[in-house]
């Protein structure tokens, strides 16, 4: 054996020896391996001052510190389940718009994520969650204290938090699982308008706007509901409900979402092309429908993170009541779009209708889905499977908005949809104490009606609040930079002019003939 | 020399080009060509419940120069073989050609085609 080989078996012993040691060091360990895994988690795990024989309080403690631990990996899986929905809302928003503008579809869904982070981080998360009080499962650290309320009819009116900007003085493990969640949440209502304002929004003029919805305009809305706000005590004062009740965010994100949709692209006009003279539509189609479908479908594969990761607790065992409901109301928007659509409508099972009522009934479905049971989920799905189709195309041909992927129809209009379908069919068996009123979440159809009313006043408010800042932050957007590309600009495809890269290199397309003539 | 272009179904493609193997018409030039016709009454799309026109028609553009001596046999062949009774089997155009040359050998007129005799 020469010298350096000598070297090399010297090394290697000593790593296995210290490898040996660092796994036998440990207070707990079994000698035999563990094929059916019946001896990993015992006695000898949980942590004590006198390992194996761990103390009453020792023992309790590591149960309660267990459960957080459940809530907080439900949460931030969950969480990170909702990220992969941007991935969805870029295919389906890419899928059906044009190949010339691929790149900007893209990109925007790509860049809301990181300018929205960043928004969120600087104050949105502050102004949303700063008043929330303590975070019962995640912890229960109370940092986050400060509603910025008024008094008005002697109640106060929480209007935004103040605690946690730029998650200053707020560095607990609860409030960054919280941040991480709800700031998905926040993406998912930022990319719904950059589909119905896709191939013909300035980037410049979209990432300014990223910056609002993610600093001010979700977050305010969504602190009334969600972080404390007049909305959420609507029941506490004024005795209707439980206040506006929100689950996982029909309103608070998909609502959001679809309204600015609706103001932006009102704002911004429709596509060249879009609109004959006498006002009839023309279609424009998608360059890629396979690509939409697949973005469908991640989308419904996230969403099973967006619903039952809202109870922001693995421990919280209604997550499976959640998740069935989900499910079932996905289903039925899609099967009802696809029949709505094959016999009432083009006598086609027009795919992109199908996967938009998947979508609706999922928007739908997010709010009520913990306090309905299945069969109500079921019925809330398949009014939002016919909802969808009647709203895309009251939308085209009648208010004359172009909308290229149906967002304003599928997040705006199953979003009201969803929040009033909680007033209608809470079936009173979950949410005891929900927004500090006794009792369970009971809906007109179970007898109370006024949740119902409380419900209506969230999404009146909703469409009042986000459409008049949506206006102002467009309209300041249209005087300063301007919101719309050139007209030559459009034509040839905004992904060189906007973006300097085509989405296909190599490959020709047939610019001109993807835009139908005026006629 | 004649140029032959015959504009026919993509569906008869297959047909007519092992037919004219069997002629030894072994050398030619094909490319797909979209065009406005008669055959165009169900030619819809319907995208997102708005009705779209699409009404243009694919078919395969065959180019042949062949010597005047096999220009019977290549259209006869084309005719039958080319040929559904439907409305849209298509057509055959002959037009002369002037002059000829490859290349390679810098042969001119006759000899410079593909096609003997």
């Amino acid at each position: 054996m020469n010298d350096m080989s000598h070297k090399i078996l010297t090394i290697i012993t000593g790593i296995l020896l210290m490898l040996g040691i660092a796994l036998c060091g440990e207070a707990h360990a079994y000698t035999k391996p563990d094929p059916a895994g019946l001896q990993a988690g015992a006695t000898v795990d949980i942590t004590a001052a006198k390992a194996g024989a761990p103390t009453a309080t020792e023992i309790t403690d590591q149960i309660g510190k267990n459960k957080i631990a459940i809530n907080m990996v439900w949460t931030l899986v969950a969480g990170f389940l909702v990220m992969f929905m941007q991935v969805g809302f870029a295919m389906v928003e890419t899928g059906l718009t044009r190949a010339k503008n691929a790149t900007h579809t893209m990109s925007m869904n790509m860049m809301i994520y990181g300018i929205g982070i960043l928004g969120f981080l600087l104050c949105g998360f502050g102004i949303m969650f700063g008043g929330v009080g303590p975070l019962g499962t995640l912890g229960g650290f109370e940092g986050l204290n400060q509603e910025f309320s008024i008094n008005l009819f002697g109640h106060s009116i929480g209007l935004f938090g103040t605690r946690g900007v730029m998650l200053n003085g707020v560095y607990d493990v609860g409030v960054f699982s919280l941040f991480l969640f709800e700031m998905v949440f926040m993406d998912t209502a930022a990319t719904i308008p950059t589909g119905a304002l896709a191939e013909r929004w300035k980037f410049s003029a979209f990432a300014i706007y990223g910056i609002f919805i993610s600093t001010i305009i979700y977050p305010v809305y969504g602190n009334w509901v969600w972080g404390g706000g007049w909305l959420s005590t609507l029941g506490k004062d004024f005795g209707l409900g439980h206040g506006h009740v929100d689950f996982a965010g029909s309103s608070v994100v998909h609502m959001t979402g679809g309204v600015l949709a609706l103001v932006g692209a009102t704002i911004l006009g429709p596509r060249i092309g879009k609109y004959n003279k006498d006002g009839s539509p023309n279609a424009i189609p998608g360059h890629n429908i396979p690509m939409a479908v697949i973005g469908a479908l991640i989308l419904a594969f996230g969403w099973f993170g967006f619903n039952p990761g809202s109870t922001l607790a693995g421990t919280d065992l209604r997550i499976g009541i959640v998740a069935v409901n989900t499910m079932v109301a996905s289903a039925a928007g899609a099967v009802a779009a696809m029949l709505y659509m094959w016999f009432f409508k083009t006598k086609k099972p027009d795919p992109t209708m199908m996967m938009n009522g998947l979508l609706a009934g999922l928007v739908a479905i997010t709010a009520p889905s913990a306090f309905v049971n299945v069969q109500s989920a079921a019925l809330i799905g398949l009014v939002a499977g016919v909802l969808v189709i009647e709203a895309t195309f009251f939308i085209e041909r009648v208010l004359k908005v172009d909308d290229p992927v149906g967002a304003v129809a599928v997040h705006g209009v199953n979003g009201a949809w969803g929040c009033l379908a909680l007033g209608l069919f809470a079936d009173g068996t979950y949410g005891d104490g929900w927004n500090g009123v006794k009792g369970t979440v009971t809906g007109l159809f179970y007898g109370n009606a006024s949740q119902f009313y409380a419900e209506v006043i969230g999404v009146v408010m909703n469409f009042i609040f986000v459409g008049l800042i949506g206006f102002i932050v467009f309209k300041l957007i249209d005087i300063t930079i301007g919101n719309r590309v050139l007209p030559e600009e459009e034509l040839e495809g905004i992904d060189i002019s906007e973006m300097g890269v085509e989405a296909y290199c190599g490959i020709k397309l047939d610019k001109n003939s993807e835009t139908p003539l005026s006629r | 020399m004649k140029k032959i272009e015959a504009i026919i179904r993509t569906s008869q493609f297959e047909v007519v080009k092992k037919a004219l193997h069997e002629f030894d018409i072994d050398f030619f030039t094909w490319w797909d060509v979209t065009g406005q016709g008669n055959d165009t009454k169900h030619k819809r799309e319907i995208y997102r419940g708005t009705v779209r026109d699409t009404s243009f028609i694919s078919r395969r553009l065959l180019s042949i120069v062949v010597r005047d001596i096999n220009l019977e046999k290549t259209i006869e062949c084309i005719l039958n073989n080319a040929f559904t009774g439907e409305i849209g089997d298509g057509k055959i155009f002959v037009s002369e050609v002037t002059q000829s040359y490859r290349i390679r050998t810098k042969e001119c007129g006759d000899e410079s085609l593909f096609n003997k005799e």
